[in-house]
């Protein structure tokens, strides 16, 4: 399968990309590591005029801490993600998110700001990243402007972002100390993707009562959702089995499930009751 | 820029530096066997999940069939044609060989490139480490259980072989 024929330039800065992007907005696509892309252009379900490709412009990559966040350049790929000891330590769901993408392969070439800005309602990342708070830088002719993850995460494949902006960078707030994080994915058997991806970050007083708390489902649903009932319900006391039980059925009404040719609304919503639930009770001892 | 113009990739594939004009269209995996003649990168799905086209790009294994050309220019590609040769095989390929790690052989030079790729990310894996590395590549006939062998035994030797006890493990 061959993509349909288009010029390509490679962008050396965050300038040249935007500049480029203003030229032809409609008909230019950027190009990170083309893991989403370059499979669309193959099957002609996309055919943009001109790719811009990203994936050198140095300002865009790494990870560095700043101000009590971990920011992210858009441009890094999901190994160095998954392998960061800073995200490692303090943000474990998003190194668990990011080390369960698709392979070894997909995990080299793949990026943080790809994964964003393509919006595959299953993506891993989008559930880690709303669980941790975090959010998004966006470049565009006007300057720069930040957004929620969750606002990012529009419809499937539709995000916040213009057709002349670029993703520059993704902050993620340094949770509190007492904090704890994880990431639940039940993959597809054969595409690996996630039938449903559940990230909750919690903070907890050292007796167990819970200060804060984000619950985030990928997969399941027709969008990433946050699933702010749930959260309510872990807000309190020492939690119980019951209360988990009880957040994790709050999640579950939280969605929106629809059916299609492998399972049922009914069943997708089940699976994120279930995994809500297990992905709570792995944070509490 | 008209749209069918091509452009110039400069790659060193195999340690050698070549120079094309390519269609920025062109697939990574198309300019190896096509325009390079090394047809040792396989292509079995085209779609990005069978691994078959896998090679290393600056040291890391990406699914050749997924990058275009254009992308690694300036970049360092090696394939299976580059790992070894007769009689001088790389350790993986040559664990590939002791523990029948290949049946038909058309998953095999993918395969190899990821295990090259996992090792060099993480040189002692776990047999379950192992799998998951392997995540990204499909044999339809060998079985996995003696690909697993392969990369184990293949990593065992490349650990040796930078220790002590660097000739036990090479008898
Ligand atoms: C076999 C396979 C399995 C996969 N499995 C999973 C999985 O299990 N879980 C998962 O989450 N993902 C999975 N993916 C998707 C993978 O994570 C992609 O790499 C990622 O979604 C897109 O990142 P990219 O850098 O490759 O983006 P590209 O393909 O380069 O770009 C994707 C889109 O984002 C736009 N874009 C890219 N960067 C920016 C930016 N900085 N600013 C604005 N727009 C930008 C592009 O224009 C394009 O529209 C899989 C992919 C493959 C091929
Ligand atoms: S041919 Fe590239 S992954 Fe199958
Ligand atoms: S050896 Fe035949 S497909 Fe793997």
């Amino acid at each position: 399968m061959i993509p349909a024929s288009f010029s390509y330039r490679r962008a050396e800065s965050l300038d040249d990309a935007l500049r480029w992007l203003a030229e032809d907005p409609q008909g230019s696509k950027l190009v990170a590591g083309g893991h989403s892309l370059l499979p669309l252009m193959k099957m002609r379900l996309a055919a943009p005029r001109r790719l811009i490709d990203i994936a050198r412009v140095s300002e865009l990559i790494g990870i560095r801490e700043q101000s009590g966040a971990i920011v992210i350049g858009a441009g890094t790929v999901h190994r160095d993600l998954a392998g960061h000891p800073d995200v490692r330590q303090k943000l474990p769901a998003l190194a668990e998110a990011a080390g369960k993408i698709g392979d070894l392969q997909v995990r080299n070439r793949g990026t943080i700001g790809g994964s964003l800005s393509h919006a595959d309602p299953s993506a891993d990342l989008p559930a880690a990243l709303m669980a941790l708070a975090a959010t998004v830088d966006i470049a565009g002719p006007a300057g720069e402007r930040s957004l929620a993850v969750e606002e990012m995460m529009v419809a499937p494949l539709v995000t916040g972002l213009a057709p002349d902006e670029v993703l520059v960078r993704v902050r993620v707030p340094i949770p509190a100390a007492g904090s704890r994080s994880v990431y639940l994915k039940h993959p597809h058997p054969a595409s690996g993707y996630a039938l449903a991806g559940v990230a909750v970050a919690v903070t907890l007083e050292p007796a167990g009562a819970v200060t804060a708390a984000r619950v985030a489902v990928t997969g399941a649903g027709v969008v990433p959702f946050r699933a702010t009932d749930a959260e309510t319900v872990l807000i309190g006391d020492r939690l119980t089995p019951a209360r988990i039980a009880e957040a994790a059925k709050a999640a579950a009404a939280a969605g929106e499930f629809a059916g299609d040719a492998l399972m049922s609304a009914e069943y997708r919503r089940q699976l994120c009751r279930v995994y809500v639930e297990r992905a709570i009770s792995a944070l509490v001892d | 820029m008209n749209n069918q113009d091509t452009v110039q990739v400069t790659m060193t594939v195999n340690g050698r530096t070549r120079v094309e004009q390519v269609e920025p269209r062109l697939l990574l995996a198309h300019f190896l066997r096509d325009h390079l003649g090394l047809t040792g990168t396989h292509i079995g799905c085209d779609t990005s999940q069978c691994g078959a086209c896998t090679v290393l790009l600056d040291g890391q294994a990406v699914k050749s069939c997924t990058v275009l050309a254009v992308q690694a220019d300036h970049q360092a590609v090696t394939t299976v044609e580059g790992l070894g040769q007769r009689g001088g095989l790389h350790p993986v390929q040559q664990a590939f060989w002791d523990k029948h790690g290949l049946q038909c052989g058309f998953c095999t030079p993918g395969v190899m490139m990821t295990a090259v790729g996992l090792l060099q990310q993480n040189p002692t894996p776990t047999s379950e480490e192992i799998r998951e590395g392997l995540d990204g590549v499909i044999c339809r006939c060998t079985g996995y259980e003696t690909i697993v062998r392969a990369v184990a035994e293949a990593a065992a030797v490349m650990a040796g072989e930078a220790g002590p006890s660097a000739a036990a493990a090479n008898e």
